[in-house]
């Protein structure tokens, strides 16, 4: 194992003592920057170290809210949902990674970001089964206070967040993560030295939704209800593209720090002007691309040079 | 009776997509820039529209000439200002980065203009003709000519003038046109303009038929994207034919399947497309 999955793997897991302040608002804080770690780390697995564009992510987020949603509706536990929530997505990435990961370039961007609409106006229109655009609502959960129900929902996200770190590990020290950056680097060769890409991609893809798919099924259960706007939205996207371009693409810490980065300016921005948030997000993702090519990583680097210029 | 009501709406609605695609589709294939503005770009020219005729009664087809320039002027300034710092990223820097400057103009429009739907009234009302006894209002009809002028105005220039060669000349090979002489930063800017143009002046048509709203906008890039791989990338005749078949798909979808489908129905196609066919109808494989 590297160092810098160890210091991701101790930071997950530090990251748990949160509840011991017991604060709501923490706790809800501390749960979205699970979920936006979730989403981050599991974008990397296609965008970051495979290389391809993807813009899939709200597909199969809103895929597992819809998915544990209408099984919690049905009387299944959570503990039933969620996990049923993550196969679904895994399966059904799978076999749509096998056919659209044959794009590349803009043309699987446009391909990924398609299935967000198709995925979300299919939801939108099966009224019987997931109530269309009025929404569905997913049953309490029993619990025993607002504070006890945020600890469990916080307990519930970081679980699945340890599981994409975990898996994000593996996938970076195994052969499917060097095949992967392979295929980043020249598909064509990475073909020709005897890699099978169809299946490393249709691999990883699978892998990338599948805790998505989770957190999304966690996420219906916590806010009660979700409707095809919400969970569809195409920010869900963006967001962790975000995130990863902050931290630098391709690697799992460095893309875990930068949701947690993200989160944070995101919520300055959201509590102070929630008129123009995403007129600012807008300009944050402007100004970045612009002048902070590699994330955070640049001012490391303009650190070591003023260090070097000096010493 | 139905099918050729279909066939007519089909072709009034498919001019106007072809017209909204028609500068995505230059961007994309002279840049290589997936230009999520530029559904934003036709919904600021819709509120431009309505804001000349509310304001200073100016009728949209005269509005034409000041949303052209206007845009042109936008669109080269953002491209010199903004997307020539990193035109040769990855695809994601630039998709991400034009997505950065939707929301900023997005939650602009939403600032000033507010959600609400606003419609462009023109009175006294043009009324309606009758063809092959099928009934069209006059005002729709206006706007597929006008479209189909500007469409064909944007093949002139391509075609005609130099800096319309230029361009043609740095899609084909950029390195070449370097080369050649021509430069390709300011080609870059004039090519970003021309779409821009296209989509405020595609943008006056819309507020002539559709409900003008911010919340609009995401609905004209979904189009441009369905047009662009359906009739294949950088060429006008590919926008047009790819523009008139996503109108006929869906009018047939609507009326078969219903309309809740029709959306669902186009991105299935587009999907469909960019597999089996991702050159498009009229597109030329290799041609990238």
């Amino acid at each position: 194992m590297t160092r810098s999955a160890a210091i991701l793997l101790v930071l997950v897991a530090a990251y748990a003592v949160v509840p011991l302040f017991s604060d709501a608002y923490l706790l809800r804080l501390g749960t979205f920057a699970s979920l936006y770690a979730v989403l981050a780390l599991s974008w990397n697995i296609v965008g970051g170290f495979a290389g391809y564009p993807s813009f899939a992510t709200a597909a199969f987020f809103g895929f597992g809210a819809y998915t544990s949603g209408v099984l919690q509706a049905g009387g299944l536990p959570l503990g039933v949902s969620v996990p049923a929530a993550a196969l679904a997505s895994f399966v059904l990435a799978s076999a749509l990674g096998a056919v659209l990961l044959r794009l590349r370039g803009h043309y699987f961007a446009i391909a990924s970001l398609s299935l967000v609409e198709v995925f979300r106006e299919l939801v939108n229109n099966a009224t019987d089964l997931t109530g269309g655009g009025m929404g569905l609502n997913i049953p309490l959960s029993g619990s025993s206070g607002v504070l006890q129900d945020a600890t469990f929902f916080f307990y519930a996200m970081w679980a699945v967040l340890l599981a994409t770190a975990l898996m994000a590990t593996f996938v970076g020290a195994s052969k499917l993560g060097f095949g992967l950056v392979c295929i980043r680097q020249n598909e064509t060769a990475a073909t020709m030295v005897g890699l099978d890409t169809t299946l490393y991609k249709t691999i990883a893809f699978g892998l990338s939704a599948c805790f998505v798919g989770a957190s999304g099924g966690i996420y219906a259960a916590w806010v009660h209800y979700i409707d095809p706007s919400d969970v569809f939205d195409i920010l869900y996207s963006v967001k962790p593209i975000v995130m990863a371009l902050i931290g630098g693409l391709g690697s799992s810490l460095g893309v875990a720090i930068g949701a947690f980065v993200y989160l944070a300016l995101e919520e300055i921005v959201w509590r102070n002007y929630i008129q123009i948030h995403s007129g600012l997000l807008g300009l944050l993702i402007v100004v970045m691309l612009l002048f902070l090519p590699h994330g955070l990583m640049s001012f490391r680097g303009r650190l070591l040079r003023r260090i070097g210029r000096h010493g | 009776m139905l099918a050729i009501q279909i066939l007519i709406n089909a072709l009034v609605l498919g001019c106007l997509y072809a017209c909204i695609a028609i500068g995505f589709s230059l961007v994309w294939g002279v840049l290589n820039v997936i230009n999520l503005i530029h559904g934003s770009f036709v919904v600021l020219g819709a509120y431009l529209g309505w804001a000349l005729y509310q304001w200073l009664g100016l009728l949209p087809w005269y509005a034409l000439l000041i949303a052209g320039p206007l845009f042109f002027v936008l669109g080269y300034g953002v491209q010199r200002a903004i997307l020539n710092r990193v035109i040769t990223a990855p695809v994601l820097v630039t998709l991400t980065l034009t997505f950065g400057l939707d929301l900023i103009l997005n939650n602009a429009m939403l600032y000033f203009f507010k959600a609400d739907y606003r419609k462009l009234i023109l009175v006294p009302p043009m009324g309606q003709v009758s063809l092959f006894g099928v009934v069209v209002p006059v005002d729709r009809l206006m706007a597929t000519a006008l479209a189909l002028v500007l469409t064909g105005l944007l093949y002139l220039i391509l075609r005609q003038t130099r800096v319309g060669r230029a361009i043609i000349a740095v899609r084909l090979d950029r390195d070449a046109a370097v080369l050649m002489g021509v430069d390709v930063r300011n080609i870059y800017a004039v090519a970003f303009g021309l779409g821009a143009a296209l989509a405020g002046t595609a943008g006056v048509l819309m507020a002539l038929i559709f409900p003008i709203s911010p919340l609009t906008s995401d609905g004209y890039l979904g189009k441009a994207f369905v047009v662009c791989v359906l009739g294949g990338l950088g060429s006008v005749s590919g926008a047009l034919a790819g523009g008139l078949l996503l109108a006929l798909i869906e009018g047939i979808g609507s009326a078969e399947i219903g309309p809740a489908h029709a959306t669902t129905l186009s991105f299935v196609l587009l999907i469909v497309f960019l597999i089996v066919r991702p050159q498009g109808l009229l597109g030329r494989r290799g041609f990238e």
